[in-house]
This record gives structure tokens, sequence and C-alpha cells, in this order.
């Protein structure tokens, strides 16, 4: 080796040789894949574990089941008084209005924090982060009270009705983010040919925001999805629960026993979820980026 | 406004600057309001409103069937002074946040550094170390945990390789607080994501001033990444401190709604559940809500307080 290029050696890792270049490169993802295999052990055991026979289930910490069964997932579906299908149809049902309540409600308010101006806009957008910190306990009980008198209880409408008045700020924020970046012009163009402001959301700002707008809907679903303390207190006649809560009274009540059929039962409870990120991972990874990051 | 938009007149906010004042309310505000109607509706009446029936209740011996009757400060003076489980509760759930949050947020800010700097198979591991995030939320994340650290699990088939046998780590009172950390931490994946996006932000040539100049990897990491950082690090903190505070469902789910052992997994938001719900004290029950708030309130203040000393913010 030469003088100058042996100095340079000593110092960042834009000098090292290639040796060394690569041995690093090697232990690196050396270490990212035993921690991804770590990390992601426990779910594939209980996938397997969800297949395997009955009386194989504590028997090794093995992955592969000697034989493949899905008599689990037959047991499980029916370990309840009321079957799984009636827990699934409500959790869609439940997360599906979700969804449509705060696109809409959310993507309003939103449009008017980033596009419009009226007296007070400051205030209002700042009262708004304030219930971002707000834990949900202090606002708790006056909700039940007041859900109860209206007659809600055991009904979805106190899981739904509070997405359409876009209860969630985080989803605002977001969308505000993204509204706020688009091109100012398009508003201006837009009024000159007398567009309403309703006009200019529904036909101009809304179609340019499908991303965004993709973000909050599937965060919204999986949210919903496994939402628990929200159906727990509201929820409590069996035809009315949800998956979430359906795998709880399963863990109360044969559990112990059928550990086969509750593993099966989370497994299914978790496939939206998967399917959701397998498909749109982008998404949702940039949807998390943007909110830590000021544009 | 651009002289272009003057010409033809009408942009929001400035038709009809000539006309009455109803009319220019009417044309100017109206619609912003209107756009805000429905967040208007759940502000005050979802959250406005039930924080002030939640003081007031905090202040009263409330059972959902008789109407609220007013005792002063006795909840408070309770609370504090003839309640272990309260204390309990919060010992419990100050652990977890002043163990989880950091822990957490380490993990993330070291795999967030392994992972930079456009490695190959960077998506793959990304999503990989993120899939816990979004899954562990479930209901069934926690039944798989409390399988896994049970005293026929997965923990203890592991450690009986090496002749270990372990106990039921979610019975053992010392041990079954950090099952729920650990299930914390494991889900470090959406600081990551925020850490990566931070690190991006780094000019990349100040790094090459920095190794030209001689600095290790290490001082680089202590004198440019960390400082520049700090804001990243300052929003995860927060975020992550305030999903700690109102952790539930782990906690309920492993000690099937007790919070035993002795009290070792009573997470506040679980006792306030288990008053509010299970005893239906609805009047203690607001006054813990009422603490909560405090107690979060009070750690945000701070930490935006001291932030000036260590967050760098460029301008």
């Amino acid at each position: 080796m030469s003088d100058v290029p042996n100095r340079l050696t000593v110092v960042g890792e834009r000098q090292l040789t290639p040796t060394q270049r690569k041995l690093l490169s090697v232990l690196t993802h050396t270490l990212l894949l035993a921690v991804s295999v770590f990390m992601l052990y426990p779910l594939l055991w209980m996938l397997a574990a969800s297949f395997r026979p009955e009386n194989e289930i504590f028997s090794s910490a093995s992955i592969w089941p000697s034989e493949w069964s899905v008599d689990a997932y037959v047991r499980g579906w029916n370990g309840l008084r009321t079957s799984f299908s009636v827990f699934f149809t409500n959790s869609f049902i439940i997360s599906g209005l979700s969804v449509l309540g705060n696109v809409l409600a959310c993507s309003m308010a939103a449009f008017a924090f980033a596009r419009l101006n009226f007296k007070f806009k400051n205030f209002w957008f700042a009262m708004m982060l304030m219930t971002l910190m707000l834990p949900y306990q202090v606002t708790l009980i006056p909700q039940y009270v007041l859900f109860r008198q209206l007659g809600w209880v055991n009904t979805f409408l106190p899981l739904v009705v509070p997405k359409f008045l876009a209860a969630d700020g985080f989803f605002i924020f977001l969308l505000v983010q993204f509204f706020r970046g688009l091109p100012k012009e398009l508003d201006e163009a837009a009024q000159m040919d007398g567009c309403s402001p309703w006009r200019i959301y529904w036909k101009i700002v809304m179609p340019l925001s499908m991303p965004v707008l993709a973000t909050v809907a599937i965060f919204t679903f999986i949210w919903t999805w496994d939402d628990f303390f929200g159906p727990l207190i509201y929820l409590s006649e069996m035809k009315t629960y949800t998956v979430m809560l359906g795998l709880r009274t399963f863990t109360d009540s044969t559990g112990e026993s059928d550990y086969g059929g509750l593993f099966a039962m989370s497994v299914l409870s978790l496939v939206p979820i998967f399917l959701f990120f397998l498909f749109f991972q982008r998404l949702l990874i940039e949807g998390i980026a943007t909110t830590g990051m000021k544009r | 406004m651009t002289a272009r938009s003057l010409e033809s007149g009408a942009p929001l906010g400035e038709r009809a600057a000539t006309s009455s004042l109803w009319t220019r309310i009417w044309q100017n505000d109206a619609p912003g309001y209107l756009f805000l109607l429905p967040w208007f509706i759940g502000f005050f009446g979802l959250t406005i409103g039930p924080i002030i029936t939640s003081f007031y209740l905090s202040f009263t011996d409330f059972d959902l069937l008789t109407s609220p009757e007013w005792v002063g400060a006795n909840n408070y003076i309770r609370m504090f002074t003839n309640d272990p489980k309260f204390w309990a509760s919060m010992r419990v759930t100050m652990m977890f946040v002043i163990f989880s949050v950091p822990l957490k947020l380490a993990f993330a800010l070291g795999v967030a550094m392994l992972l930079n700097r456009g490695m190959r198979g960077l998506p793959l591991y990304r999503a990989l170390f993120y899939l816990p995030s979004l899954l562990g939320a479930s209901v069934a994340i926690a039944i798989l945990w409390r399988q896994i650290f049970a005293r026929d699990g997965l923990v203890n088939d592991f450690l009986s390789i090496f002749g270990i046998v372990g106990p039921s780590w979610i019975s053992t009172p010392q041990y079954s607080l950090w099952t729920i950390i650990i299930l914390a931490v494991w889900q470090f994946g959406s600081p990551m994501i925020i850490f990566l996006a931070g690190l991006r932000q780094i000019p990349q040539d100040m790094y090459e001033a920095a190794s030209l100049d001689g600095a290790s990897r290490w001082r680089q990491f202590i004198k440019i990444t960390l400082p520049l950082l700090t804001p990243v690090v300052f929003f995860n903190a927060i975020i992550q401190t305030i999903e700690a505070f109102k952790s539930f469902t782990p906690a309920f789910i492993i000690s099937g709604g007790t919070g035993n052992p002795i009290n070792s997994t009573l997470f506040y938001t679980l006792y306030l559940y288990q008053e509010a719900f299970g005893f239906f004290r609805m009047g203690y029950a607001s006054a813990l809500a009422w603490v909560l708030l405090a107690l979060v309130g009070m750690f945000t203040a701070f930490s935006f307080l001291t932030s000036k000393y260590w967050v760098h913010y460029d301008e």
C-alpha cells in the first residue's frame, strides 16, 4: 500500500479496504438477521402451534409440526357459544364504518386547517393538537354516561360515531401535513373559475391525496380492529362481540384447556392486519415517517 | 396574494371585501367553520364537555344509577392517604414508563443506525422490524406473550436446553412486569422508522468532513448524529411516554384483568378500569383519571421546558 491511502485507512468507513468493508457488511447482516429471527420466532411459533395436533403443542420449542392439522381452527371457530363468524362480521362492520368516518371527517377538518382562512384558525388548531396529548381516561366516564343515556350501550354506535366527528386528532394532523404540501395555485385557479370550497375539497384536494387517505384508512382499520378497551366497556352481549372480545372470552373460559383453538383464532385475528402490512407496508411506513418529520 | 388573483377577484377570504359585515363573515369565515363542523361537535360533545364533567365527578360519589353526591376532595384525600392499590398501580406504571421507553428508544436507534446508509436489503429489514409494532397492540399477541412466559412456555423450553428450569414468569411478582416491558420493547419498529427518516435528513457531507478530520465513527455519532437527531429523539420520547402511560391491553390479558400476582401488573389504567367498570365507583375513577392527566401534563410540560437545553433545532 502506498503512503497516502494508508493514512486514510485509519479514518472513516469510506477509507476501509474492500476486504474490511465486506467483513463489516457481513457482520451487520448477520447481526440484523439474528435480531429478525429472534423477534419473529414467537410469531412463527404461534402460527406453527395452531397447525399442530392437539397433543403436540407443548412438546417442543421447534417450529415444524410432525403433521399438519386444521383441527384447531375448526374447534376454535365454534369454541364459544357464539361462533367466530359473528365476531369477525362485527369487527369488519365496526372497522369499515370507522374507516369511512375517519376519512371523511378528518379530511374535512384537515382541509379547513390547511387550505382555508377563518377567524381563530390557529387557536382551534392548537386545541386540536392539545387533544392529541389528552389521556382518553379523562373523557372516558362522562362519555360512557352520555352513550348509556342515549341507549347506545351494546350497539356499535359508541365505537363508530366518534370517528364521524373526527375524534382522532392524529389523522387530522397527518392530513394537514399532506394538504399543506399541495400547490396553492390549484385552489387559486379553481376559485377564479368560481369553484366553491366544497368543490375544491371534493374534486381537487381529495383526488390528489389518495396515498395519504389510504394511509389514514389502513391505520384506522388496523387500530379499530385491534381496539380492545372500547368494545370491552361498551359491548357486553356476545352477539355484539368483536374478535378481540371473543379472544379474551376464549382465554377466560376454555383457553387453559384448548390452547390449539385459542392460537388458531389468534392467528386468524391477525390475518387482516398482516394482509394490509403485506400489500401496503410502504404507505404505512411512509405515514409513520412523515408524522415524525416537520416539512 | 398575487396581483393575478386580485384582478379576477375572489380568492377565499378576500372576496366581497366591500360588502356588509355579515356577508363578509359568511364568505370569509363560514366555509372554514362549516368544514370543521363535525370536528366541533366532537370537540365540544366528546372532549371539552366530558373533561369538565369528569372534573366535577371527581369530587363526587357516583355509581351510575343514583345521581352524583358531592363529597368535596374526599376522593383525592383517600387516594393519597388511604389506598395502597393506588400507590401500587402508580409504582407499576412508573416502572413501566421508566424502563420500557428508554429501552425501546435505544433499540430503535441502534437498529436504525445499523440500517442507515442505503444498505442492501434495507426495505426487507425495515418491514420485518416494523411488523411487531403493527401486530403488537392486538389481544392475540398478549395471549401469545402469556403463553411464551408461562411455566411450560417457549422461554423455559429454550432455557431447558441449557439445563435451566425457569419459573412461570408471568405469575412471579418480580418478573411479571418485565414480561410486559419486553413486549413493549419488542415493538420498537415505529420509533425506528421515525429515526430512519431523521437520519436521512442529516447532510452526508458533515460525516465526510468529520472523517477527513480523523473523527472516529463513535465520535461522529456523539458529535454529529446525536445532536442533529435530538428533535426526533424528543418527538419519539414524548409519543412513546404518552403511549406507555395509556397502556392497558397487555396487562389486562396477561393478568386476566386482575393486575396480579400481588398487584405487580396493576397498571394505573387497569386499576382505573376496575374502579369504574368493576365496582362502579365512577367518582373515584374520575379522580384517578385527573391525577393521570396531571401526571402526563407535568411530564409533557417538563419535557418541553427542558427541551431547549438539549434539543438542537437548526434555524
